[in-house]
């Protein structure tokens, strides 16, 4: 989960890391009581998850509590690169930047182990900077177990040669800055800039955070940090159920089990579109192995509930699970959908292959539904969901 | 043969006295795989009864090995504990850990790698969030069902397990040497690449098929590994052409980031390396089918 900069910044304050006064508002009205407790002048920061707000003009200076207030009713409601503003943080005025640097933890998937990168060229976009200048980004691998010490913290400066003036300050930064990227469990935290200011101190000035959600079980403080209003409903009501679920799209509704066969069956059901008008996938839904009745219906309901599905691939190997309990399960799901009051018109694909495949098209095939077609192969049931979808 | 796992393989179980524990090890055990013990420090001491086999449990890997002489251990462990448990395993020095576990976080991952790296890779650890791996009429250690396919020439590695079981399907009736489900976390143990060079020392491994999915750069360097070490026919199937930039595609470790790990970026450096990538599951199939047909 990517959080917004406020978010970030909270995270650093709460750790140690040096960060200015700050707070989050969603109404014009309430920035002029923010931008009074700083002082009268601040500066009005779009929260929005994409860079590049700055140059969008979703970051403005505001020299009177007045003039705070007309500038977040300027920037609340603003699109940037498609991103909605709906909460804007009234920051405390930097002192006179002298300097920008870079530093950022992550996870470096390549060499499985944990890397930080820092630059003294900070403030732009760090990708840029990699690729024109790769010899101004110092990147040093850090041990998951071993973490950044002082010792290590005092490599890393010296790696991106930061001016002497400000090294014991960026090795105390680096320090609490792996200290939050630890005891958040985030897979990248990131300072750009972290700026030198007039008076000699070293500030983050903007964060990025992105949290791993398999950790969330030992952060149930981490909810709050969703931003349920950006959600998708859909998203959101298949998350409530348990489901592993993506929107899409496109118009061919996809049910199947383990993450790589329903991504596989996006693709195919993608390529066979190309002979029916373009139809693409819906959506990404994984119901897991178990495949039981229960929750097959949540997510038939879910996808059934979606305006934009023509019609439904459920596209089931069955593995350890048992073909004839996936065909008795969604025989049971539309029963169960009809029962909750559902009005169930889309036509449905089901592709059943593996553990007891035989048995389980006999269930589907006994049940006669209406609206349920067998095709036996993943390319040949794909073709007619799309085919199905786009005589719709 | 057989890559990682053969029917001399000695096999315990963590985790073996919960449900999905419980579950797996009767399938395993109905596979042939020779399960020596369990581990869990409650219940040392104990036996379970699997259908007549009955299943001793120690207090510790270590005593495990020590009275059982197991080399393999296959991890059922919840993910809060998964950590712990892998360190464990890698503190008996067990030769090969199988992690099934789904949803550890990645700083408990990163951290168990590099702790087995720091004690001389002593253990070679399969997954996390992977179905294990199978040696057909031989041994299984996971969730692979046993019974989709028979010892053959065909070496299969896969960062997906339900496409591991769909192409194990695709090409039953040739059969496989080993199949390998190496997980789709973004922090994983063994690699395309160490199943690669295992497959192609393997004598009885006429065939790899490699599965891919979006993320990460592993079959990138995979392709390259090909190129230059690896003399028998690969295909290969990359999943998730059509998943958004920046959205968890189900694997914790399945993203589009920015413009890299595409499975466009995949398939041409695949093919680049003179790997025959299909377009579906059933045409990589049709691939392998004909490169063995000569």
């Amino acid at each position: 989960m990517d959080l917004f900069e406020y978010q970030a910044r909270d995270l650093f304050a709460k750790h140690g890391v040096p960060v200015l006064a700050g707070e989050v508002i969603d109404t014009p009205e309430a920035a002029r009581e923010a931008t009074e407790r700083l002082g009268g002048r601040s500066v009005v920061k779009a929260q929005v998850k994409v860079g590049g707000r700055g140059k969008a003009g979703g970051v403005k200076l505001a020299s009177d509590p007045q003039d705070a207030v007309e500038k977040a009713g300027q920037i609340l409601g603003m699109d940037i690169k498609g991103h909605t503003v709906h909460k804007v943080m009234i920051a405390e005025t930097a002192p006179e930047i002298a300097e920008e640097y870079y530093v950022s933890y992550l996870l470096d998937r390549t060499n499985r182990t944990f890397l930080a990168m820092a630059s003294v060229e900070g403030g732009m976009d760090i990708e840029e900077v990699a690729a024109t200048k790769p010899e101004a980004l110092a990147k040093i691998p850090v041990d998951a177990n071993e973490g950044v010490t002082e010792a290590k913290a005092r490599e890393i400066v010296e790696a991106a040669k930061f001016p002497a003036e400000v090294k014991d300050q960026v090795a105390e930064i680096l320090v609490t800055l792996w200290k939050t990227f630890v005891a958040e469990d985030a897979l990248l935290v990131e300072v750009n800039p972290l700026a030198k200011v007039a008076d000699g101190r070293v500030i983050a000035l903007d964060g990025k955070v992105s949290l791993d959600a398999n950790a969330d079980f030992r952060h149930p403080e981490h909810a709050e940090l969703e931003d349920k209003a950006a959600a998708n409903p859909l998203e959101a009501a298949a998350k409530a159920k348990g489901l592993n679920y993506v929107k899409l799209d496109g118009e061919v509704g996809i049910i199947g089990n383990g993450a790589g066969l329903v991504m596989s069956t996006l693709d195919v059901v993608a390529y066979a579109g190309e002979a029916h008008g373009g139809v693409k996938p819906a959506n990404f839904l994984d119901i897991g192995g178990g495949a039981s009745a229960e929750v097959m219906a949540n997510g038939l309901e879910i996808i059934l509930g979606d305006p934009d599905v023509k019609s439904v691939f459920v596209n089931v190997f069955g593995g350890i699970t048992a073909c004839d309990e996936v065909a008795n399960g969604i025989v049971q799901a539309l029963d169960l959908l009809h029962s909750r009051g559902e009005d169930v018109t889309k036509p449905l694909v089901v592709r059943l292959d593996g553990n007891n495949a035989e048995l389980g098209r006999k269930i589907l095939s006994d049940a006669n539904h209406p609206l349920v077609q067998r095709v036996d192969t993943m390319d040949g049931a794909a073709d007619k969901a799309a085919e199905l979808a786009a005589a719709k | 043969m057989a890559i990682f796992l053969t029917k001399e393989s000695k096999v315990i179980v963590q985790g073996m006295t919960g449900a999905t524990g419980m579950k797996h090890t009767k399938l395993m055990l109905g596979d042939g795989t020779n399960i020596v013990g369990g581990v869990n420090p409650r219940k040392a001491g104990t036996t379970v009864d699997f259908d007549g086999t009955s299943v001793p449990v120690f207090g510790s890997v270590e005593e495990a090995m020590e009275k059982t002489g197991a080399d393999v251990s296959v991890l059922f462990v919840p993910p809060a504990f998964a950590k712990s448990a892998v360190v464990e395993a890698i503190d008996a020095e067990i030769p090969l850990a199988v992690v099934i576990t789904e949803g550890i976080a990645v700083h408990d991952s990163a951290a168990f790698y590099a702790y087995a790296v720091k004690k001389g890779n002593k253990t070679r650890i399969i997954g996390p969030n992977c179905p294990g791996l199978i040696t057909p009429g031989q041994s299984n250690a996971g969730i692979i069902p046993g019974d989709i396919t028979k010892p053959g020439k065909i070496g299969l590695v896969s960062k997906s397990g339900t496409l591991t079981y769909q192409m194990m399907y695709e090409l039953r009736d040739i059969g496989f040497s080993s199949a390998v489900g190496i997980g789709g976390d973004p922090v994983i143990g063994t690699t395309h690449i160490d199943a690669l060079a295992a497959f192609e020392a393997d004598p009885e491994t006429e065939l790899i098929v490699m599965i891919g999915e979006i993320g990460g750069d592993a079959e990138e360097r995979a392709a390259d590994f090909i190129k230059a070490n690896v003399t028998k026919p690969v295909v290969g199937y990359v999943a998730g052409f059509t998943a958004p930039e920046g959205k968890t595609m189900g694997h914790a470790g399945a993203i589009v980031s920015g413009s890299s790990g595409t499975a466009q970026a995949k398939k041409e450096a695949l093919e680049a390396a003179g790997v025959k990538v299909g377009k579906t599951p059933t045409e990589t199939a049709k691939l392998a089918r004909a490169i063995l047909a000569g």
